[in-house]
């Protein structure tokens, strides 16, 4: 079978790559792009570790075959912060133990980006239902929840001083 | 959990995807979110040479409530259905539902044409549909027609359309009166171990009309006419609702699976029905 001309923007530039039809995104973004951030914690769909941003929805890139992924655009953790400047999610992972072993933080904190760009001031409950499709081993929950309501605050707080 | 090779193709509009559907018969599948489709791809349970993603067909997408009409657009997602103001308004029950069905991500991607396409008895729009009494419009190389959804489905997997044909839009009458969608899962991201979906019309104090749909609970989704026939005429008291339960009761088939034995299933339903009617009767 040929092999498919891909073309995306990822994290903001332009790339292109070709790709099996059958291989998955995640698999083009780690092993072609070299964008491990995302990772691979069920391969089944249902923990959330490999969660990017594609078009302004959150998706499950081991369940997106790359070629559906043609012409997207495309942003990972990668793409929201760097060790320098972290986005302010990440500072407030840090800040409130949001996370133990990491493993499922790209994906909790790519989530929740898209969950605060559609609802920036949300309710514990809201942000606990929106982050519902992505699972961690070690956390319980409770400082994830913490330093999503704390981001929140925080850029609710920074746009109104840029008002 | 590599799938095996095949051909992607992307046509921009429905009369080249059928098209496409023709040429390689059954070895081309269709696909809209890929949330049912990729996962099984994935565990190599189906084969599939040809996959044709619809993404790109804009003719398939949009909500459009008009009158008391509603039709939406098969590749529309669960996340537009949650979002979409006049919907959730003229249709509040679909609304209901897409919250409960999968997760965020999942609803990001999950079509409304692929969760009634499918044909799983695990998903919770087609007894959504036949509960609102839906049509389904499909289209084929010989042009369009009409399905019923109470007469869509056949079998687990198994339905009306044709292999060559693709389901291009749901439509059904905007519901009067009370609604309610109660599922019964073990977590978030389940498929119901028991769902009810439920509409009931009342006048003064009588109820005039109720259909009553379950979900899960045989291989296909099960509209119980009888069970809603049981509520009409009366006030909603126990010996009606008791006798909608049994109604539902005898039409439903559960298999013991991981999601529990068969008795504990018709516990679940009978349990997911009288919440549904309960709620729906305060809404109405
Ligand atoms: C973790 C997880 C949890 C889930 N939980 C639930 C749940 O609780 N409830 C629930 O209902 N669903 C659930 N789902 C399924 C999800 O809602 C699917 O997205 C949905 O069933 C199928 O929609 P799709 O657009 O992804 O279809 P696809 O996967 O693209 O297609 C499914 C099938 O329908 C066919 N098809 C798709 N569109 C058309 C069309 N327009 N015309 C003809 N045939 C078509 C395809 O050929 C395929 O056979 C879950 C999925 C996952 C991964
Ligand atoms: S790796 Fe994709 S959902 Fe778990
Ligand atoms: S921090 Fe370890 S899985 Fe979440």
């Amino acid at each position: 079978m040929s092999k498919i001309h891909l073309k995306m923007k990822v994290n903001g530039k332009q790339v292109e790559t070709l790709a099996d039809s059958r291989e998955l995104l995640i698999h083009v973004l780690r092993e072609e792009l070299g964008i491990t951030g995302p990772h691979i914690g069920c391969e089944t769909s249902h923990c959330g570790a490999c969660t990017v941003d594609m078009d302004g929805k959150s998706v499950k890139s081991c369940t997106v075959f790359a070629a559906q992924a043609n012409g997207a655009d495309v942003t990972t953790i990668e793409g929201l912060g760097t060790p320098d400047e972290l986005h302010v999610l990440q500072t407030m992972f840090k800040e409130h133990h949001g996370l133990q072993c990491g493993f499922c933080t790209p994906g909790m904190i790519t989530r929740a980006y898209r969950l605060l760009q559609e609802n920036p001031d949300p309710t514990e409950e809201e942000v606990r239902f929106g982050m519902s499709g992505n699972l961690c081993r070690c956390t319980g929950y409770q400082n994830i929840v913490k330093a999503i309501l704390a981001a929140a605050a925080e850029m609710n707080a920074a746009k109104e001083a840029a008002q | 959990m590599i799938p095996g090779s095949f051909e992607y193709h992307r046509p921009d509009s429905v009369s080249a995807a059928v098209k496409l559907l023709a040429e390689h018969g059954d070895e081309a599948r269709v696909m809209a979110g890929g949330h049912s489709l990729v996962p099984l791809m994935k565990m190599r349970m189906t084969d599939i040479d040809h996959l044709i993603d619809l993404q790109a067909i804009g003719d398939l997408k949009g909500i459009s409530v008009d009158g008391g009409k509603i039709r939406i657009g098969a590749l529309t997602t669960q996340h537009e259905l949650i979002n979409d103001k006049g919907l959730a308004k003229a249709a509040p029950i679909i609304h209901e539902a897409s919250l409960q069905i999968a997760d965020p991500q999942v609803r990001y991607m999950g079509t409304i044409g692929g969760n009634v396409a499918n044909g799983d008895p695990g998903n919770d729009m087609p007894g959504l549909m036949q509960c609102l009494d839906a049509t389904y419009e499909v289209e084929g190389p010989s042009g369009k027609r009409e399905i019923k959804a109470r007469d869509f489905y056949e079998a687990a997997y198994f339905t009306a359309l044709g292999e060559d044909e693709i389901l291009t839009a749901v439509e059904f009458d905007a519901p009067k009166g009370g609604y309610a969608y109660e599922k019964m899962k073990r977590k978030i991201g389940d498929y119901a171990t028991a769902a009810a979906a439920v509409l009931i019309e009342m006048d003064g104090g009588k109820c005039t009309s109720a259909s009553i749909a379950m979900t899960n609970l045989s291989d296909t989704p099960i509209y119980s006419e009888a069970a809603g026939q049981a509520l009409v005429g009366s006030s909603l008291g126990d010996d009606a609702v008791s006798a909608a339960v049994k109604a539902m009761d005898e039409a439903i088939n559960p298999a013991e699976d991981n999601r529990g034995p068969v008795d504990f299933k018709r516990h679940v339903a009978g349990v997911m029905l009288r919440r549904a009617i309960a709620r729906a009767a305060e809404r109405a």
